[in-house]
């Protein structure tokens, strides 16, 4: 399993897809910076950035770099190696390499501004956290996208299809809900829905670290009540965990069963 | 000639005018038993010391003045000096410990009933209320520094407090840990100025029924709300920062039925909400800067008349909230940093109306929870969609001719 972990990582490493990933974050976190020099005000913006487009990039490579790999996986399926420590090693290898790109593209500027020395500190490694997260999740959806539909077109459609759904469809059904419910008190039922999807949970878990926590009101004060203790943290990292587990899991069954 | 026997008698009186020196140790130490010797137009000089005297009552027109700050002590059980004289100066002293009472207003100084008095340069600590008139006039609050330790909101009380009075100044005061730090019921005419009131449990500044008065140039920072004006008419605000009133049920500046003043020139930076405003009309608010507030303005629908003018807003998560499904106030010329339009003859103003009700803001006044989708892809969508074809924010909420540059 590391040999093959090794072989996607050092593969990665020439790809060019991974340096132009770490640029990405390189500039989008350098120009925000530039632009305003309040490190909490960034991070804010960086958040949305992160919880949009980590899952989406995620999502991409991940099914791409299955595609393109599958040729290899087959010969090395044809040696004396377990299926699971070929395809674990892959996807680690994977998930490695992106999590290197987005700290090194995001860690970098804002070390150039000092955050090490800031109070925002705890906030930046809270936003580094959700977004390796994040990377870990979407990739372990890709794999599974990709392993269940042979078909390149249907794996990329399905991939932007769960994206879509996680990232704007759940809130859009959410805030439907809220609306018809409007007169029950639905702060605890919100906590409860917030925490079945990785994106949302993402966004909350940043959020309720940042000052702006206070907008929140009532509805804030109830998850700061959830998240701000420590239980509430492990609660939310272990559903985060879950996330990365869950599909992992059972693309590793998927490709176990499945006829190459 | 008779405005010389005037200025005479005057000159005569001031120069029988004694001086009586208290001092600790010597013949005469306590305040109380100078104040009984003491005549109209005295002056008592307190010496540097510490001074355990409660209920010192000021029933002629004499001046009070502290040698470095002497420190006079009501040792918790009651109120400290109270004025029942016209012309009283008190200067210079440092009040401290004035128990809490559930039954009477004990003050660090009351004034009672009087008028032409100065109350200036002294320190009040821990006094349930700091310094408290009661239908008095012409008086003038000067540079004292009032920090209490209150901890409940029900069992402490204001550092500045005024009930029916008319034409005071309260200038260059320093209030914190108190109640409200300054409030006045009742007060006319008066002017609050350069006054810094910080950490007090409810509100830095508190009106209530009270008429044509101004403040100008003070701070408030970190109180459970900036400035409350409620059920008054004609104040005037201006000058003034509020900065980091903020919490769960936080506001910068709290309106609430209040008629013809103006707001201008204020600064709002970082506060939950900068101007929530009910029942109010006929409100001018001009070039004021709204700085990365939570809501800059939460706007109910039963406000009508008023004028929004030469307001910069910045970066406030939401610039404009309202509760009805019209709105009768105007927005115009105001600069909005999400405005995104294009000027094109060069006149300075945009040439698409501005508006500044997001859809995601009317979502949160009308379900409380929705807020927590704030930041979510799909709000975005929605913004952005409701902005492009207006349905729910009502039609004439907009700023016709929003700046292009923030007004300098």
């Amino acid at each position: 399993m590391i040999k093959t972990l090794k072989y996607s990582f050092y593969d990665l490493a020439r790809s060019n897809w991974t340096y132009l990933y770490m640029l990405f974050y390189l500039l989008t976190a350098l120009s925000l910076l530039f632009l305003s020099n309040d490190l909490s005000r960034v991070i804010v913006s960086l958040m949305n950035i992160i919880i949009v487009l980590t899952p989406l990039i995620g999502m991409m490579l991940g099914t791409m770099y299955y595609y393109n790999t599958r040729d290899f996986a087959e010969l090395l399926l044809a040696q004396p190696i377990q299926r699971k420590s070929v395809f674990l090693g892959q996807y680690l290898g994977l998930s490695l390499s992106m999590t290197l790109s987005f700290l090194v593209g995001l860690g970098i500027p804002f070390i150039i501004y000092g955050v090490l020395v800031s109070s925002e500190v705890w906030n930046f490694s809270m936003l580094l956290l959700v977004g390796v997260l994040l990377t870990l999740v979407f990739a372990a959806l890709a794999f599974l996208v990709a392993a269940m539909f042979e078909n390149k077109i249907k794996g990329f459609g399905v991939a932007i299809v769960v994206w879509l759904s996680l990232a704007v469809v759940y809130d859009g059904l959410f805030l439907l809900a809220m609306m018809l419910f409007e007169s029950y008190p639905l702060e605890n039922a919100a906590l409860g829905i917030t925490l079945l999807n990785p994106i949302d949970l993402s966004r909350i878990l940043i959020m309720l670290k940042l000052d702006i926590s206070a907008l929140l009101g009532y509805t804030g004060a109830v998850f700061n009540k959830f998240f701000g203790t420590s239980l509430g943290l492990l609660v939310s990292l272990g559903a985060l965990s879950l996330w990365v587990l869950a599909p992992l899991g059972l693309f590793l069954r998927v490709v176990k069963h499945k006829d190459f | 000639m008779i405005r010389l026997t005037f200025i005479a008698i005057l000159l005569s009186t001031s120069l029988l005018a004694d001086t009586l020196n208290v001092v600790p140790g010597s013949k005469l130490e306590s305040i109380k038993v100078a104040l009984n010797l003491a005549r109209a137009g005295d002056v008592i000089q307190i010496a540097p010391g510490l001074y355990q005297e409660g209920q010192i009552i000021v029933d002629k027109a004499v001046t009070l003045l502290g040698i470095q700050y002497p420190i006079i002590d009501g040792s918790n059980e009651s109120e400290i000096i109270t004025v029942k004289a016209n012309g009283v100066t008190i200067r210079g002293l440092q009040i401290q410990n004035v128990g809490t009472s559930y039954t009477e207003d004990r003050a660090g100084i009351k004034l009672d009933g009087v008028s032409d008095c100065v109350i200036q340069d002294n320190r009040l600590y821990n006094c349930f209320f700091g310094i408290y008139l009661k239908r008095s006039n012409d008086t003038r609050i000067i540079n004292n520094e009032i920090i209490g330790e209150a901890r409940f909101e029900m069992s402490s009380g204001n550092a500045i407090h005024l009930w029916y009075c008319k034409n005071i100044s309260i200038v260059g005061n320093t209030v914190s840990h108190h109640r409200d730090g300054i409030y006045l019921e009742f007060v006319d005419e008066s002017f609050i100025s350069g006054n810094t009131s910080t950490n007090n449990l409810r509100y830095g500044l508190h009106f209530m029924f009270s008429d044509r008065d101004e403040y100008t140039h003070n701070v408030f920072k970190a109180n459970g709300a900036g400035a409350a004006v409620m059920f008054s008419r004609d104040i005037i605000m201006r000058n003034n920062l509020f900065e980091n009133n903020w919490g769960t049920a936080s506001y910068a500046l709290l309106l609430k039925e209040i008629y013809d003043g103006e707001i201008t020139s204020n600064t709002f930076k970082t506060n939950t909400v900068g101007i929530y405003a009910e029942s109010v009309n006929r409100l001018l608010i001009k070039n004021n800067d709204f700085k990365a507030n939570g809501w800059a303005l939460k706007i109910m629908g039963s406000c009508m008349d008023n004028k929004f003018t030469a307001n910069n807003f910045y970066t406030n998560t939401f610039d404009l909230t309202t509760s009805g499904k019209s709105d009768y106030n105007t927005y115009t010329g105001n600069y909005w940093s999400e405005y995104t339009g294009y000027d094109l003859d060069k006149n300075g103003y945009g040439d698409v109306p501005y508006r500044p009700v997001k859809m995601f803001s009317y979502l949160v006044a009308n379900v409380d929870a929705s807020i927590i989708l704030l930041r979510s892809l799909f709000i975005d969508i929605l913004n952005f969609a409701e902005k492009v074809t207006p349905v729910f924010i009502p039609e004439g909420l907009v700023d016709p001719n929003p700046l292009m540059k923030p007004r300098p």
